[in-house]
């Protein structure tokens, strides 16, 4: 069997704020390996997020807990979860993903200096990296002078420059334009594709699932469904 | 790259950093312009004190003070000499013999005070010398005198003219003498510059018939800051036949005006800082609020809160910084203006000063210890508000900061 890049086991997460417990994730169970390329789908308050949040050590479960490459990240905290993320988990999110006052290649730079590489080995990354998200001309530009559809390409190759084990994007599409959307996704899945780079989603947009390997749906903060490739391709192909 | 980040998140709101740093610019210029005033204004009194004539501290025969005659005044035995010698923060001490007699010249008369004073200690601790403006300093045995040249012009007497002086000497005789003018002398205070004859101390005791007796003795500090201490000890170790008096007893109106005058200045920085530091406070409250979801994002990519905390603090540091040289460079030329074109004053004080035959002037002190100081004050107080950011940072939930 393959080494799973993220496995979670009866994860469960309870917010119990106002008085009133919000069952947010309900023995949720997932096996994900390496080069997958998965979205995670379902109605809004379904508990995506919070499902992403504890794979990708945000957030601590109320019961359950989280391994990544065999490391219970549930048993990590304060600094030590925080450098866990840097080294391990690439993220890109909805918005807000960039420093706004540096320019597109600080921003990816930021993150390897965070991880102490050495600056000509971060110089030649950034070039590398803006190229494959085909971004080379727009390094110098701030993430105000770009589009939606660019700052979020700039945040996935920050996300690939830690050389995480797996990007988690929340909803990276929700604030683009089909167009842009379905560019990102491509690009994406381009890089799950040439680079092995392991991919989880979350998303409502179908145009976005269809271009899933795998989709996990989540309902009240159950895993209700997790479907192979092929059928929501031809699902998607019936509608069409 | 971390002091760029730092550097460009300044100037997000341009507007806001700039009223911030110029408030604390105008609160370091203006509270480096009062303390230079009032370091200033203390820094010329210790000068007129000393330099004019009164010195640091006194000794005196009990009772000279209150009622300065001739008759009070007292032998200057190898006793006390020796005594006074033991005191660590002693140099020197300047042996005068002061009293009214009356001057004069041809047909004119006028009361003047008579100093009977060494003339090489005297040069020491006042410089006299340096006050002659015609005519040559005297010597030990000189038997001639020095007049200011306020005196000289009601006396309508001149360089080499001969003066007669007459009065009382101790012990109620007659005293009368001649003597040349040999040099003029300018003395800055006005009641000074029209009364004051000085003369060799000896020849002041043979005039005064009052040999090996002096009614003051002012001592040359080594230490002009310590002479609390001195006076303690001297207290302690002459006889109560001496009073010992330092120059604020002497002159209780100029200390006290110092003593007001720093408290209120103490206070009012205060306040001006309180103010200028809650204003700083505000702007670094709004700067952390309105950007929660960028810090939440930065935490969870992987930057510790630390160090989060610490480019928060440096942003304030860095507003400070600017504040603060911007406040320095600016009050420099200032403070160097009003030191050599210092601002007279009128009034009340005015009077005090001039009754003591000081300039009513205050001009500021140029002393990098007011620069220093003020910036350290400055850069303690924003290191208290810088600890909000990382207070803040640190109980930062990052998954809610991005859920908003
Ligand atoms: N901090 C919180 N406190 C209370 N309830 C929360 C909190 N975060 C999320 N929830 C609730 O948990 C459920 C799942 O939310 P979320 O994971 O954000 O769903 P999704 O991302 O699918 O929209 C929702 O009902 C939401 O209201
Ligand atoms: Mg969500």
């Amino acid at each position: 069997m393959k080494q799973a890049v993220i496995d979670a086991h009866n994860l469960s997460k309870i917010y119990d704020e106002d008085s009133i417990p919000v069952v947010a994730l309900d023995h949720a169970q997932l096996h994900l390996n390496r080069g997958e390329f998965t979205a995670i789908k379902g109605p809004s308050g379904s508990g995506k997020t919070t499902l992403l949040n504890m794979i990708g050590g945000l957030d601590h479960p109320s019961s359950g807990y989280v391994e990544i490459n065999g490391t219970n990240i549930t048993k990590l905290h304060g600094n030590a979860l925080i450098d866990f993320r840097l080294n391990n988990i690439g993220f890109v999110f909805q918005s807000y993903n960039l420093i706004p006052v540096l320019t597109a290649k600080e921003n990816i730079e930021f993150i390897m200096l965070l991880q102490k590489i050495p600056a000509k080995q971060r110089e030649m990354r950034v070039l590398e990296l803006l190229k494959q998200v085909g971004l080379e001309n727009k390094g110098d530009k701030r993430p105000g002078e770009l589009s939606g559809g660019q700052q979020q390409r700039i945040a996935v190759a920050r996300a690939l420059a830690s050389k995480p084990q797996f990007i988690l994007a929340d909803e990276p599409t929700a604030n683009l334009d089909s167009v842009s959307a379905t560019n990102l996704l491509d690009m994406m899945l381009k890089l799950n594709e040439e680079e092995n780079m392991t991919f989880v989603f979350s998303t409502h947009d179908q145009r976005v699932i269809s271009r899933a390997r795998r989709v996990i749906t989540l309902e009240d903060g159950k895993i209700v469904e997790d479907t192979a490739p092929a059928k929501i391709t031809n699902g998607i192909n019936l509608l069409e | 790259m971390i002091l760029k980040l730092i550097w460009r998140n300044l100037w997000r709101n341009h507007r806001r950093t700039l009223i911030t740093t110029a408030s604390i610019t105008f609160a370091v210029m203006f509270c480096i312009l009062m303390q230079s005033f009032q370091k200033g204004a203390f820094d010329n009194l210790i000068k007129n004190v000393v330099g004019y004539y009164s010195g640091y501290v006194q000794i005196h025969k009990s009772g000279y003070w209150n009622e300065r005659v001739l008759d009070n005044c007292f032998e200057l035995n190898d006793t006390l000499i020796h005594k006074i010698k033991q005191q660590k923060n002693v140099l020197d001490f300047v042996p005068r013999l002061e009293t009214f007699t009356l001057a004069s010249f041809n047909n004119t008369t006028k009361a003047c005070m008579l100093i009977g004073t060494d003339p090489i200690k005297e040069k020491q601790l006042t410089h006299l010398n340096e006050k002659i403006i015609e005519g040559t300093y005297f010597t030990i045995d000189d038997e001639s005198v020095l007049i200011a040249e306020g005196l000289a012009k009601r006396l309508n007497a001149k360089l080499n003219d001969t003066l007669v002086l007459f009065g009382q000497a101790y012990q109620g005789t007659l005293a009368a003498g001649k003597y040349k003018i040999i040099g003029l002398l300018h003395l800055a205070s006005p009641e000074m510059n029209n009364s004051f004859v000085y003369l060799p101390l000896k020849a002041s005791q043979v005039l005064l018939n009052s040999e090996n007796r002096i009614t003051t003795l002012a001592l040359i500090l080594d230490n002009p800051l310590e002479k609390i201490p001195l006076v303690s000890s001297l207290r302690t170790q002459l006889s109560s036949e001496y009073e010992i008096m330092d120059w604020e007893e002497m002159m209780p109106e100029i200390s006290n005006h110092i003593k007001a005058d720093g408290a209120s200045f103490y206070i009012f920085s205060a306040v001006l800082y309180l103010i200028i530091g809650f204003g700083f406070f505000g702007t670094v409250l709004m700067m952390t609020a309105e950007r929660k979801r960028e810090f939440g994002m930065l935490i969870s990519i992987g930057l510790k809160k630390i160090n989060l905390g610490l480019i928060l603090l440096g942003e304030t540091l860095l507003i400070t910084a600017l504040g603060v040289a911007s406040g320095i460079l600016l009050s420099i030329p200032l403070v160097v203006y009003l030191n050599r074109n210092p601002i007279q004053f009128t009034g009340e004080m005015a009077k005090a000063y001039e009754k003591f035959g000081f300039e009513p002037v205050i001009p500021t002190a140029i002393d990098s210890t007011v620069f220093i100081s003020q910036a350290g004050f400055v850069l303690i107080l924003t290191l208290f508000i810088g600890l909000y950011p990382i207070w803040h940072i640190h109980k930062l939930d990052a998954v809610k900061a991005l859920r908003n």
